[in-house]
């Protein structure tokens, strides 16, 4: 299966991509998928993700042709 | 309204969607606004230009010359000035009919729910998670519409919450509580009108849930990243975990 993953704002710079495509063998949440794509680097605090723009937790298995994306925190005024 | 606040307002009455009801309604609405920075000086600007009759302004920081660059609302005359008396002078020379109650202190939990009482929507323009966490606490507790929103470097965040609704997430379920900050603008940064751009956001939000009206942002997260000029939208969820929506 194909999914694709997002990097917004300054995670783009912190993670050196802001777009990429992955074949999977097997379903992945989306912290593993996290740990595949940035060569298994922990998940840093306060990150927000999504699953076809719908907010989710590290836990959310990612289906076929899903889209997530990662978020900076931001929490500056 | 006498002739004059029919003049002032007259751009946004003649909007079908304000009229005169809704502009009376701004008039007789109270909004608490937490932090007078960045987000806080358009947010309390355009709430006190649009004719939103009470105002309670809360921050316990004075200004600094590193401030003038994106906290519009204060000038280099206010210098040292408590944040709090430099908002009430301006606001008060931009629309001396709006009634301004100021709150010098840190926020505390007591103190929150007293204000919370008769307040209509809570504004967090505040610049750390403690604070945020405890206004969303606060907001839950009394069932108080919170317009929520931040700005880092090229980075801005709004969301709303309706606590008054059964399912409506909290900002509690949007981050977890663990103690870590995160950076802050003396440390990352910030672009000047980044902040206009979020607290204008903010401000219409507020508008819109005061009067009822329009889609709102509630149980929705909006991403703004100035750099690239591109936004998202996430559809947010209640966290059946979350400690806060679990003592609703
Ligand atoms: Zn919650």
């Amino acid at each position: 299966m194909a999914i694709t993953i997002k990097f917004f704002a300054s995670l783009r710079e912190q993670v050196g991509k802001s777009e990429v495509q992955i074949e999977l063998s097997d379903s992945l949440t989306v912290g593993e998928v996290w740990a595949q794509v940035c060569d298994n680097s922990p998940l840093p605090i306060h990150i927000l993700m999504a699953v076809n723009k719908e907010y989710s937790k590290q836990d959310t298995r990612v289906q076929d042709g899903d889209e997530v994306a990662f978020f900076p925190p931001v929490t500056g005024g | 309204m006498d002739d004059a606040q029919l003049l002032r307002y007259s751009r946004q009455i003649l909007l079908p969607q304000v009229s005169l009801t809704g502009q009376e309604k701004l008039l007789q609405s109270k909004v608490l606004i937490v932090g007078l920075g960045g987000l806080g000086s358009p947010v309390a600007m355009y709430l006190a230009a649009a004719g939103v009759g009470h105002l309670v302004l809360a921050d316990f920081d004075y200004v600094d010359l590193s401030n003038l660059q994106r906290q519009i609302m204060h000038s280099s005359a206010e210098l040292g000035q408590h944040k709090s008396v430099s908002a009430q002078k301006k606001l008060q020379a931009l629309n001396p009919n709006v009634q301004i109650t100021l709150i010098k202190q840190r926020l505390k939990e007591k103190y929150l729910k007293n204000i919370m009482s008769d307040v209509d929507v809570v504004v967090d323009c505040s610049d750390n998670f403690a604070t945020r966490f405890a206004l969303n606490a606060a907001c839950v507790r009394s069932g108080v519409a919170l317009v929520s929103g931040a700005a880092l470097r090229w980075e801005g965040q709004v969301a709303v919450f309706f606590p008054a609704e059964k399912n409506s997430p909290c900002y509690r379920c949007l981050y977890d509580d663990n103690d870590e900050q995160t950076e802050t603008c003396s440390e990352a940064g910030i672009l000047a009108p980044l902040v206009g751009v979020v607290g204008s956001i903010q401000a219409s939000e507020v508008i819109k849930v005061l009067l009822n009206i329009g889609d709102s942002l509630c149980g929705k997260l909006l991403l703004f990243y100035a750099y690239t000029g591109k936004w998202r939208i996430l559809k947010l969820h209640q966290d059946p975990t979350c400690p806060v929506c679990t003592l609703k």
